[in-house]
C-alpha cells in the first residue's frame, strides 16, 4: 500500500544513521590522536549554571507555600505507599515533614513525589522537586551533580537472602551467584568491584528487584541494609546476612548553587538531633536507638 | 496459591486505582494521537512539497523505534534538552507520538486505497484538489480506516503498561507493589490483571469487528 | 549534544546488547511462526474443540499487554515451580504474544482463498492434504507474507521488553550506560541508531512486499 514516495523517508533515515555513525567514528579518531580528556565533563556543566537566577529554590518554596520532596514510594521503613490507605510513610517522610515544618511552619505543607534511584537526580536538576530525601548515599561522583546536606542516616551495603540460603556473607558471593539490584544505585558498582566477573541483574526499582528475588530469579539482593531490613519486615522468609561491607551515609540532595536551602536543611537536622526528635523517629522506624557515634 | 488474600479489599481497590490511571492515560493518548495521526497522515498523502517529506521522515523514524525507548527518552532525555515534563505528561508525549505515527500510516494507506478513478472523475467534473479530498477521498477512506484504527487503540491501551519503567502508578506498577506482599499471591494477581486488561480490550475488539462487518 | 565517547567507551556493552536482541528476536521469530501456524490450523479444522481452543488462545494473548505475558513467565511460572531467567522469559513471552498475531494473519490468508477452488480441487479427485498443498497454501502464502513481515518488525521493536526483566538486551544496556554516565541523550541516541539499523531493512522489505502484492492482485 506504499507508493514510491514512501521509500524516500526510509532512505532519509538511513542517511541520518550513516551520518551519526560517521560522527561517532570521527569523534573516536579525535579521541585517538588527541589527549584523553574526559568528555563527560562539559555535558554535565550547562545544567548547573543555567539556573543561576535571582529566583532561588528556597524563595520558590515560600512563594508556593509548599515543599515538594522527592521520596521513595516502594521502600519499606523509608518511604512506602500503603496500598490500603494510599499514604506514604517512613523515616524519610518524617524528615521531609520536619523540613516543611521548619520552612513553612506546617508539616502538612508538603507534597511527596515518587522518585527512584534512577529518576531522582534528573527530577531535582530540572526543578520537578525541591530536594531529595530518598535513601540517597553521598558520593564524590554525585557531589559533582548536586549538593548534599549533613548526613542524616548511616547505612551500609549488605545482602538479603532467603532463610536457609548457603550464602552467609560477601565471601560466599562468586561471579556465578545470581545477584539482583536496582539500576542507578551505587550498590551495583560496589559489589561488581568487590567480586570480579560478577554481573548484577538490574531492575527499575526495589519492588521489581524484590519480586524477582522472590520468584527465584536471584540468590541475593544487594543494597543498603536499611532498605533490606524493610524487605524482611515485608516478608519474613528473607534475612539480611553478613553485616555491612560499605558505608552508605545518606544525605538530602539539593540542586547546586542553593546555599541558603542547604543551610536551612542542615539546621533542621541539627535541631532534630539536639531535641531528641531524631532518636524518636529512628526508633519508630528502625526499631532500635541509633548508635551514638556522631 | 492464595486467592483469598490476593483478592482482599485493600488489594482490589489499590489495583483498581492503578487501572483508573491506565484508562486515563490511554484515553488522553487516544484523543491526542488520533488528531495528530490524522493530520500527519493527510499531509503525507497530499504530497505537499517540503512538509510531506519531513512528516514522512518523522513517521518512519518513530514507527521504527521501540516505544520503550521513546518513553525512557521522554522521561530522562528531554530534560537534558531543556524540556522537562512531569512523568505523567512525559508518558502521554511518548505514547502520543508513537501511536500517532502508527495511525498516520493507517490514514495514508486508507486514503491511498481510494480508487484513483473516483479522484480523476471528481477533478474532471470541476472540483478543486481540496474539495476532492474533503468530499470524495476522506469520506470513503475514513470508513476503511476505522477498524485498523480501533485495533491501534487496543494496542495503545496495552502499551500504557510499558510506563511501568517510569513508575507512574498505573496498573502494572500497582500490581508489582501488591505482588511484593507475598509469593503465594503472585499468580492470582497476574491472572486478575490479565482479566482486567482483557475485558476492556475484548469489548473494544468486538466493537471493531462490528464496524468491519457493517462495511462489507 | 551527542557525545561519541559514550559509544566508544561502552562499545562492548552495546555490542552484547545487540547480540542478545538479535538472538531473542530470531528465536522468538522462529518459535512464533511455528506456533502461529499450528494455532491457525487449529482454528480452521473441522474439530469444534480445537476451534474454540485456538480462538481462546488468540483472543487472550492479543488482548493483554506483552509485559504481562512476560511477567507470567518471569514471575508467575516460578510460583508453579519453574524458574526461567530474564532472557528466556522475555523471549518466550515475545514468542507466545507474537504467535497470536501470526495465527490470525495465517488464518485470514488461508480463508481468503475462495471455497469454490477447494471444492473444485476436491471433486477433481485431490485429497484434503493435496488440496491444501497444491491449491490453498501457495495462494495463501502470498497474502500472508506482508502482514507477517510486519509482525517481525514489531517483534524486533517489542524485544526491548527484555530490558524490564533484566534480559541483557540492547535497551537494557543502553539504560545501564545511561545510569553509569548520566549522559541520557547520548546513551539513548545510540540505542535508537542500533534499533533503526535492525528495523529499517525490515520496514523496507515489508513495504516492498505489500506493493508487489497490490500490483499482482
Amino acid at each position: 500500500m506504499m507508493d514510491r514516495a514512501g521509500r524516500l523517508p526510509l532512505l532519509g533515515i538511513l542517511l541520518l544513521i550513516t551520518m551519526l555513525i560517521a560522527a561517532g567514528c570521527g569523534g573516536n579518531n579525535k579521541a585517538g590522536n588527541g589527549n584523553a580528556e574526559p568528555s563527560n565533563a562539559p555535558s554535565a556543566e550547562p545544567g548547573n549554571d543555567a539556573e543561576a537566577g535571582s529566583d532561588t529554590v528556597l524563595s520558590q518554596i515560600t512563594e508556593r507555600d509548599k515543599l515538594i520532596a522527592g521520596v521513595k514510594f516502594d521502600t519499606k521503613l523509608f518511604g512506602l505507599k500503603d496500598p490500603g490507605s494510599g499514604n506514604v510513610e517512613g523515616f524519610d517522610i518524617d524528615i521531609a515533614k520536619a523540613i516543611a515544618k521548619k520552612l513553612l511552619g506546617d508539616e502538612t505543607k508538603l507534597e511527596l513525589k515518587e522518585v527512584t534511584s534512577k529518576t531522582r537526580m534528573p527530577m531535582l536538576n530540572n526543578g520537578e522537586i525541591d530536594l531529595i530525601v530518598a535513601t540517597m548515599t553521598v558520593t564524590d561522583e554525585r557531589k559533582k551533580e548536586v549538593d548534599f546536606s549533613e548526613i542524616y542516616f548511616n547505612a551500609g551495603q549488605s545482602l538479603l537472602v532467603k532463610k536457609g540460603s548457603a550464602i552467609r556473607g560477601l565471601d560466599d558471593v562468586t561471579k556465578d551467584t545470581k545477584v539482583v539490584g536496582v539500576k542507578g544505585a551505587t550498590s551495583i558498582k560496589n559489589i561488581e568491584d568487590k567480586v570480579e566477573g560478577l554481573r548484577v541483574q538490574q531492575f527499575e526499582n526495589y519492588q521489581e528487584a524484590f519480586n524477582a528475588l522472590k520468584a527465584g530469579q536471584g540468590d541475593v539482593l544487594t543494597t543498603d541494609n536499611a532498605i533490606l531490613y524493610g524487605m524482611t519486615k515485608q516478608d519474613s522468609n528473607y534475612e539480611v546476612v553478613g553485616g555491612t561491607f560499605t558505608d552508605e551515609p545518606y544525605g538530602i540532595a539539593i540542586k547546586k548553587g542553593q546555599a541558603d536551602l542547604v543551610t536551612a536543611v542542615n539546621e533542621v537536622i541539627a535541631e532534630l538531633k539536639s531535641s531528641g526528635e531524631y532518636d524518636r523517629i529512628y526508633e519508630k522506624w528502625i526499631g532500635e536507638k541509633p548508635e551514638t557515634k556522631q | 496459591m492464595d486467592f483469598t488474600s490476593a483478592y482482599s479489599r485493600d488489594n482490589l481497590s489499590f489495583l483498581l486505582e492503578g487501572f483508573g490511571l491506565t484508562l486515563w492515560l490511554a484515553l488522553l493518548a487516544i484523543i491526542f494521537s488520533f488528531v495528530l495521526g490524522c493530520v500527519l497522515g493527510i499531509i503525507r498523502y497530499a504530497k505537499v512539497p517540503v512538509l510531506s517529506p519531513i512528516v514522512g521522515l518523522f513517521v518512519e523514524l518513530v514507527r521504527n523505534l521501540p516505544l520503550l525507548l521513546l518513553i525512557f527518552f521522554a522521561r530522562f532525555g528531554l530534560p537534558e534538552l531543556g524540556v522537562s515534563l512531569p512523568p505523567f505528561w512525559a508518558a502521554i508525549t511518548a505514547l502520543t507520538l508513537f501511536e500517532a505515527a502508527m495511525i498516520a500510516e493507517i490514514v495514508r494507506s486508507g486514503l491511498n486505497s481510494v480508487d484513483k478513478g473516483w479522484v480523476e472523475a471528481a477533478r474532471s467534473s470541476g472540483l478543486s484538489y481540496g474539495q476532492t479530498l474533503q468530499q470524495i477521498i476522506l469520506p470513503i477512506g475514513l470508513r476503511r480506516m476505522v477498524p485498523p484504527i480501533v485495533s491501534q487503540f487496543i494496542s495503545l491501551l496495552k502499551d500504557t503498561s510499558l510506563t511501568v519503567v517510569i513508575t507512574l502508578g498505573e496498573m502494572m506498577h500497582h500490581a508489582n507493589i501488591v505482588m511484593g506482599q507475598n509469593s503465594r499471591i503472585v499468580f492470582p494477581i497476574l491472572l486478575l490483571v490479565a482479566f482486567m486488561y482483557f475485558i476492556v480490550n475484548y469489548v473494544l475488539s468486538l466493537f471493531a469487528r462490528r464496524l468491519e462487518a457493517r462495511q462489507t | 549534544m551527542i557525545s561519541p565517547d559514550i559509544l566508544t567507551d561502552n562499545w562492548d556493552l552495546y555490542l552484547e546488547g545487540i547480540r542478545n536482541t538479535l538472538s531473542a528476536s530470531l528465536l522468538a521469530l522462529a518459535g512464533s511462526f511455528i506456533l502461529g501456524v499450528i494455532v491457525a490450523i487449529m482454528r480452521i479444522t473441522s474439530f469444534r474443540l480445537l476451534n474454540i481452543l485456538g480462538a481462546v488462545y488468540v483472543e487472550f494473548f492479543r488482548n493483554i499487554p506483552l509485559l504481562l505475558v512476560v511477567y507470567i513467565f518471569f514471575l508467575g511460572l516460578p510460583a508453579l515451580g519453574l524458574t526461567l531467567n530474564g532472557f528466556i522469559s522475555g523471549t518466550l513471552g515475545l514468542m507466545v504474544y507474537t504467535s497470536a498475531y501470526i495465527a490470525e494473519a495465517v488464518r485470514a490468508g488461508i480463508q481468503s482463498v475462495p471455497i469454490g477452488q477447494t471444492e473444485a480441487a476436491r471433486s477433481s479427485g485431490l485429497t484434503y492434504t493435496q488440496t491444501m498443498r497444491h491449491v490453498v497454501l501457495p495462494q495463501a502464502v502470498k497474502i500472508v507474507i506482508p502482514p507477517i513481515t510486519n509482525q517481525f518488525l514489531n517483534l524486533v521493536k517489542n524485544s526491548s521488553i527484555l530490558s524490564v526483566v533484566s534480559g541483557f538486551d540492547l535497551m537494557y544496556f543502553g539504560d545501564i550506560v545511561n545510569s553509569y554516565t548520566y549522559d541520557t541523550v547520548s546513551s539513548y541516541a545510540f540505542v535508537a541508531v542500533f534499533y533503526l539499523i535492525l528495523t529499517i531493512p525490515l520496514s523496507i522489505a515489508s513495504n516492498a512486499l505489500e506493493r508487489r502484492l497490490l500490483r499482482s492482485g
